[in-house]
């Protein structure tokens, strides 16, 4: 089958690959009809990712029919159009019985190199380096899906694919920022990154009753966007100051709950405090470019919660945590627990709630996916969102 | 995690160490100092990457002819230039793949290293023997010498029963589906069971084993017959855990490996860590009991294995061949 394959930083191609085949009798092999390249992807692309080998199957968000399924797979059968969650979860540990799906104690069979990282695992995740699993991605014409019989939902309306699709991740994951930020009537939210997981984050924080939202970007199409789609207010970092807008939005409080849609190759407007990240970064005295989560930690109302949705690998530098303990700032994070969301977002979905598909600026064939990852790192042509059609 | 045995005395100005440390030195120096003429001298490209490598590889001479000449016990030592020779043979063979520069200069170069690599284990093994005094010649070793055991512990916690966990684990045979280093466990009677495990650089070694302690849904105790080759012992015992979170196995085991220090330092080097492939055999156990199977990926299809965290397969789909390779030899569920 043909794939799209890691070959190195900022080299991605399309090759043949051998088919999937079942492993384990929880398994099934989806034909993917939709794949998306994710905001997380362009970490591993940039190199930033540890644990990354040459000739890994990149991506984790797709969606397609179900053509074969292992001997302990009943609820599936072939023919089933589904779309797969991000995360491996087993359904039977711990972690998932409390629904920490994304935190699932079996499917990563590289817990041990995860736990040199972490101190412990996380789940097994599709295409998404080695600490995660070594699983091949869904960036192909075909994937092997384990614990079928746990992950993916079946679409029996006939919604669209690009109106499904991004229940495998980043209309959980917006969703999950503004969920752990327990919105109460009158809150105000703030919204770092205008990407797809920032615009489901603002969208999710109207869902859940946010009185407003304000979004903050520098890419002046993705503020349109977070306007006229998502419908937040906006702020644009190169032209204002967040912390004085937010102040004069909040009448002096801050926002009461802020998430970071942004992670860590994080922008800053000013050319030497983006330099000293950078600097850092690359010689790999820290992993991350934390600007953003400063700035949202630094600008939270006092006894507010951060929510990190955005991505971070390692270590960071610089971490504010005078400010987050003299104030009683809550931090909630985690990759998102897509499982238990997929049932209720697909209803918000089906009742026209919400149209997912607003975010899709691109739409390539599988074969052009390098050209993909180079239009959306560069945010070329107002991309936000690119859908592969293997 | 982990721990293993620590040389007692061995001779200080042991004139064989002494000449391998003169080795690092005169090694080290030029490859720190001179790292251009030392990449042309043994044939490789001489690029900026390959001159920080070389530099280094020097650093790393400099360091361990220090600790030779410094440490009145200098057998770790000699096995960190035992280490270093493989990473160097590694290096060389690399670079013998990669056809860029000199092939005869960089053969004679692996020639070199590979005599140096025969000195230091010699030696290394020399040191290490009589810094662990004699061994046991009488052949009968009720516990594992303490000197040379290894002994390894993990916990964790499984939600299951304790005793669905403890008939788990009172199967013996069953071993193998989750301890990856075993190849078959046959029981011989009520409590003794005939036991082959895989060692490292694909040696076999086999040995008899008894329960010494056994109650049911509690705990349970096993260990190597008296004049067994490899001797060892191990127990487990089932918790209940705080919750509704299943139950807690506490694992103890102990050995002393094949060859010794020796054997489990080579060992190590293979990335056949005891404490992550304990981790690593329960999370194969958990993984049985909780999902009914071992979850495999495309960089790891064995599923959880200490080793393969080193050699990770990349990620896409393994041909047919490898496959049935992988299903027959070490492939779980």
């Amino acid at each position: 089958m043909r794939a799209t394959v890691w070959s190195g930083r900022n080299k991605v191609q399309v090759e043949n690959v051998p088919d999937p085949k079942i492993l384990n009798a929880r398994d099934a092999i989806v034909k993917i009809s939709s794949t998306a390249i994710c905001g997380s992807d362009l970490h591993l692309y940039d190199g930033y990712v540890p644990t990354m080998r040459k000739g890994d199957i990149l991506g984790h968000e797709f969606m397609g029919e179900i053509v074969e399924t292992g001997g302990e797979v009943t609820n599936l059968k072939v023919g089933d159009r589904v779309v797969v969650p991000f995360p491996i979860a087993c359904g039977a540990c711990n972690a998932c019985a409390r629904g920490l799906f994304s935190l699932c104690e079996n499917s990563n069979p590289n817990a041990s190199t995860a736990e040199k990282l972490w101190g412990d695992s996380t789940c097994g995740i599709f295409g998404y380096s080695h600490a995660t699993g070594g699983y091949a991605g869904g960036q192909a014409e075909y994937a092997r899906v384990p614990f079928a019989d746990v992950g993916p939902i079946k679409i029996e309306s006939d919604l669209s694919d690009e109106q499904v699709l991004f229940l495998s991740d980043v209309f959980p994951t917006g969703y999950m920022g503004a969920d752990v930020c327990d919105i109460k009537p009158g809150d105000i939210v703030a919204v770092w990154g205008c990407g797809p997981v920032g615009q489901f984050a603002i969208a999710s924080a109207y869902l859940l009753g946010a009185e407003r939202v304000i979004a903050i970007d520098r890419f002046e199409y993705r503020l349109k966007m977070a306007r006229e789609k998502a419908g937040a207010e906006t702020i644009n970092y190169e032209q204002t100051s967040v912390r004085e807008v937010l102040r004069e939005m909040t009448g002096g409080r801050g926002p009461d709950a802020c998430i970071d849609c942004v992670g860590l190759e994080a922008h800053h407007h000013h050319g030497g405090m983006y330099a000293y990240d950078r600097v850092k970064q690359a010689t790999r005295m820290q992993t991350e470019r934390g600007y953003a989560l400063r700035e949202a930690i630094f600008n939270c109302r006092s006894g507010g919660t951060v929510s990190i949705m955005g991505v971070y690998g390692g270590f960071m530098d610089k971490f504010p945590i005078g400010a987050v303990m003299n104030r009683g700032l809550t931090i909630k994070t985690g990759q998102c627990h897509v499982h238990r969301y997929l049932r209720p977002l697909l209803d918000h979905i089906e009742k026209g709630a919400i149209d997912p598909s607003f975010i899709v600026t691109h739409r390539m064939s599988l074969d052009d996916a390098s050209n993909g990852y180079e239009t959306f790192k560069h945010k070329q042509d107002e991309c936000v969102k690119v859908v592969l059609k293997p | 995690m982990s721990s293993t045995s620590k040389p007692g005395n061995a001779a200080p100005q042991d004139p064989m160490a002494k000449g391998l440390g003169i080795v690092s030195f005169a090694l080290g120096i030029p490859q720190t100092f001179a790292a251009g003429h030392m990449n042309r001298l043994i044939g490789v490209k001489d690029n900026a990457r390959n001159r920080w490598v070389m530099r280094a590889v020097g650093v790393r001479e400099l360091t361990a002819g220090v600790g030779i000449f410094t440490d009145r016990r200098p057998a770790g030592w000699i096995w960190a230039r035992v280490a270093g020779d493989t990473m160097d043979l590694a290096l060389l063979g690399s670079a013998l793949r990669n056809k860029r520069g000199s092939q005869t200069r960089t053969i004679a170069a692996t020639g070199a290293v590979a005599g140096a690599f025969a000195a230091d284990v010699i030696d290394g093994v020399r040191l290490s023997r009589a810094a662990n005094g004699s061994g046991n010649g009488s052949g009968h070793a009720p516990e594992p010498e303490p000197e040379q055991a290894v002994q390894v512990t993990a916990a964790i916690t499984v939600r299951r029963d304790r005793d669905e966990l403890y008939a788990l684990w009172r199967d013996f045979e069953r071993f193998p589906d989750f301890m990856a280093h075993l190849e078959e466990v046959r029981t011989t009677d009520t409590t003794t069971s005939h036991w082959k495990a895989r060692g490292p650089l694909g040696t076999t070694v086999q040995w008899d084993a008894e329960i010494t302690d056994d109650v049911p849904g509690e705990r349970i105790a096993w260990r190597s017959i008296e004049g067994s080759k490899i001797d060892n012992a191990g127990s487990v015992r089932f918790v209940p855990a705080p919750g509704d979170q299943g139950t807690e196995l506490h694992v103890d085991m102990r050995y002393s490996p094949p060859a010794g220090a020796v054997g489990a330092t080579i060992a190590k080097l293979f990335g056949e860590e005891p404490a992550i492939q304990l981790k690593d055999d329960l999370r194969r156990l958990k993984s049985i009991a909780e999902t009914g199977e071992i979850v495999r990926s495309d960089g790891s299809p064995e599923g959880p294995l200490g080793r393969r965290q080193l050699k990770q397969r990349p990620a896409h789909p393994l041909p047919d061949d490898e496959l049935a390779d992988i299903s027959t030899n070490g492939g779980a569920s």
